[in-house]
């Protein structure tokens, strides 16, 4: 009884310091370990490295990396394969945003009433984003191939050479690629707002006489503004990051480095030539390319 | 109820000699051009996978028009033989098992225990770290490439083996947040009913929470399959052994081979495709609500 009471007297203070289910530390140790080593450390270790000159070498071999300061950044601004790369990027937002946002508006809009079938849309929507890059690939690669199903379809207009090994098609056969497979997801975007925008707008503008139409611009489009702005910051994204598609669609960047992206840089750079402080400083200028777009998103479309 | 009341306003302000029918034909034609809008869509989305299959299933896939309808006599097999003989579909497709089940492991059993820790548990400290999280997870993957790949292939010596492929998607933070929410829903009642009747926390979770938890394990699960399974990059990355590579990495890599030699590898590549979508194809069509509501959950919150 005597030994009791300072025990518990302690246990209080330790509950009054830590909470009253300290074991909560340890419930989300595990998660909190998984993030500090493949999040934040990677993250800090990738602005260290950006510095460097830094390459691979055998565990335990001890070898000088030289102190660069800023010259991988430096390099990178000036390297013509990057620039090609953000021009690629803005080739794929430029077709792939609008695209996205107004058919996967459109698309939710009509699958938002009672209308037979509407289980099945939603699934036939939703199948190509949760197939894998690789099978979907797959299917592109097949159906505009030069002797192709989109070719033969095309028959004359089919462009001289084919799409994905011409240089003024392939980004853009790119960029409807990843319109094409990301769709679904951003159509229950949109189903999921369109749930809070109030019924009574849309009598309202009914009684004022206003068409089907008209009231889709009047009352859906303003009423989804904030699906809007995460659709299209997750489009870009998206954009900043794909890889598979000039890796296997149009077979290495090609043709021509004509469909390089920044992550594929980062791979050849990084991992095939044993540059990773220049890759480092590419993924560190696109991430802040990125923050800064979102930013300029953020501000045009939740000003007023 | 409104509604009907705007309808009968107007049905009252049109001539009297045509009461019902306009109203009725308008009401009949909004769906037909949904409808339409919506079947396009739909062509353009499974039409593919359709051709996909179909084509898979010729010997010599045939590219013309007629190709995408063919006689069903003449499908066979031997494009999925082929592929097996060049991509061994039984291993890729147990390493890609593998894969997913270490990343459903850690997710269910470490997710868990940090979902429920940061909804019902109170520590200090508990908000910041939930909005630490949450700060973290805005880093984007393609920053973190080039470290994670130093980290775990060079430094640790993790390359070509499982726990390296796994480490780096081991615990889905989107899953975490699926827990978090389910277990923020649980009434703290029922969690200080079971503390005053003096049973400890580990007896809490699982006595109380493990057996209500079922539908949350499930969508955790669902999200969670799909990311291990359809992953190429980081697989790619880290595997230069063959008896590692799950099935999306070794049919990329037979894409990105063979494609140059063959004359019409499609048949082969699309036999590849159709066995590496179709499980997750069968699983969407299996818990097709659970998918959709995930996703929107996961979406919204960003």
């Amino acid at each position: 009884m005597a030994a009791a009471v300072p025990a518990r007297a302690s246990r209080t203070r330790l509950r009054s310091l830590l909470g009253a289910q300290p074991i909560g530390y340890l419930f989300a140790a595990p998660f909190v370990l998984f993030l500090v080593g493949i999040y934040a450390y990677p993250f800090f270790y990738a602005i260290y490295m950006s510095f460097f000159d830094y390459f691979f070498s055998a565990p335990g071999a001890e070898v000088v990396r030289p102190f660069v300061g800023l010259a991988n950044y430096a390099r990178v601004l000036q390297d013509p394969l990057f620039h090609l790369a953000i021009r690629n990027v803005v080739i794929f937002l430029v077709i792939n945003v609008p695209l996205t946002v107004a058919i996967s508006m459109v698309l939710a809009t009509a699958l938002n009433a009672a209308i037979p079938l509407r289980t099945f849309f939603r699934a036939a929507y939703y199948i190509p984003y949760i197939t894998a890059s690789v099978a979907a690939v797959g299917i592109w690669l097949w159906l505009f191939s030069g002797f192709g199903l989109v070719d033969k379809i095309l028959g004359p207009l089919a462009p001289n050479p084919s799409f994905l090994i011409n240089g003024l098609w392939a980004m853009p056969i790119i960029a409807l690629y990843v319109t094409w497979k990301g769709l679904g997801f951003y159509i229950l975007v949109y189903l999921a707002a369109l749930q809070t925008i109030p019924k009574e707008l849309y009598e309202a503008s009914k009684v004022d006489g206003a068409s089907p139409v008209s009231s889709f611009f009047a009352v859906t489009v303003p009423g989804l503004r904030p699906a809007t702005l995460l659709v299209v910051i997750t489009a870009v994204i998206t954009g900043a990051n794909f890889f598979t598609e000039p890796y296997l669609l149009t077979g290495g960047g090609g043709p021509d480095n004509q469909s390089v992206s920044p992550v594929f840089l980062i791979y050849r750079f990084g991992i095939e030539q044993n540059h990773p402080g220049y890759a480092a400083a590419i993924g560190l200028l696109l991430a802040i390319g990125v923050l800064i777009v979102s930013g300029i998103n953020r501000f045009v479309l939740e000003r007023d | 109820m409104a509604s009907a009341t705007t309808e009968m306003t107007v049905a009252r302000a049109r001539p009297v000699e045509t009461p019902g029918p306009p109203e009725q034909q308008k009401k009949r034609s909004v769906p037909w051009l949904r409808l339409i809008a919506l079947f396009i869509g739909a062509l353009v989305f499974v039409f593919p996978f359709y051709y996909m299959v179909v084509s898979a299933l010729q010997r010599n896939p045939n590219p013309n028009i007629s190709g995408a309808f063919p006689n069903p006599a003449s499908l066979s097999l031997d494009n999925f033989v082929a592929i097996n003989s060049s991509i061994n579909l039984v291993r890729t497709l147990l390493n890609s098992g593998f894969f997913t089940g270490g990343v459903l492991l850690g997710t269910l059993v470490f997710g868990g225990l940090a979902g429920y820790a940061l909804a019902q548990l109170h520590f200090r400290g508990r908000q910041a770290l939930f909005y630490t999280l949450i700060l973290l997870l805005v880093l984007p993957f393609q920053l973190l490439m080039i470290p994670l790949y130093v980290l775990i292939a060079r430094n640790f010596g993790l390359g070509d083996t499982l726990l390296g492929m796994i480490l780096p998607f081991a615990i889905n933070p989107t899953a975490v947040f699926i827990f978090r929410q389910f277990f923020m829903q649980l009434p703290s009642e029922m969690f200080e009913a079971a503390r005053i009747d003096g049973a400890s926390e580990l007896k809490i979770l699982t006595r109380v929470v493990a057996p209500l938890t079922r539908p949350a394990i499930l969508t955790a699960m669902l999200i969670t399959f799909i990311g291990p399974w359809n992953e190429f990059l980081w697989p790619f990355l880290i595997t230069k052994r063959l008896e590692l590579e799950p099935l999306a990495v070794a049919l990329a890599n037979y894409i990105s081979t063979v494609a140059q030699r063959a004359a019409n590898p499609y048949g082969t590549i699309l036999a590849g495709a159709v066995v590496l979508a179709v499980p997750v194809v069968i699983l969407f069509l299996f818990f097709q609500r659970q998918f959709v509501e995930s996703s929107i959950g996961s979406g919204v919150k960003g």
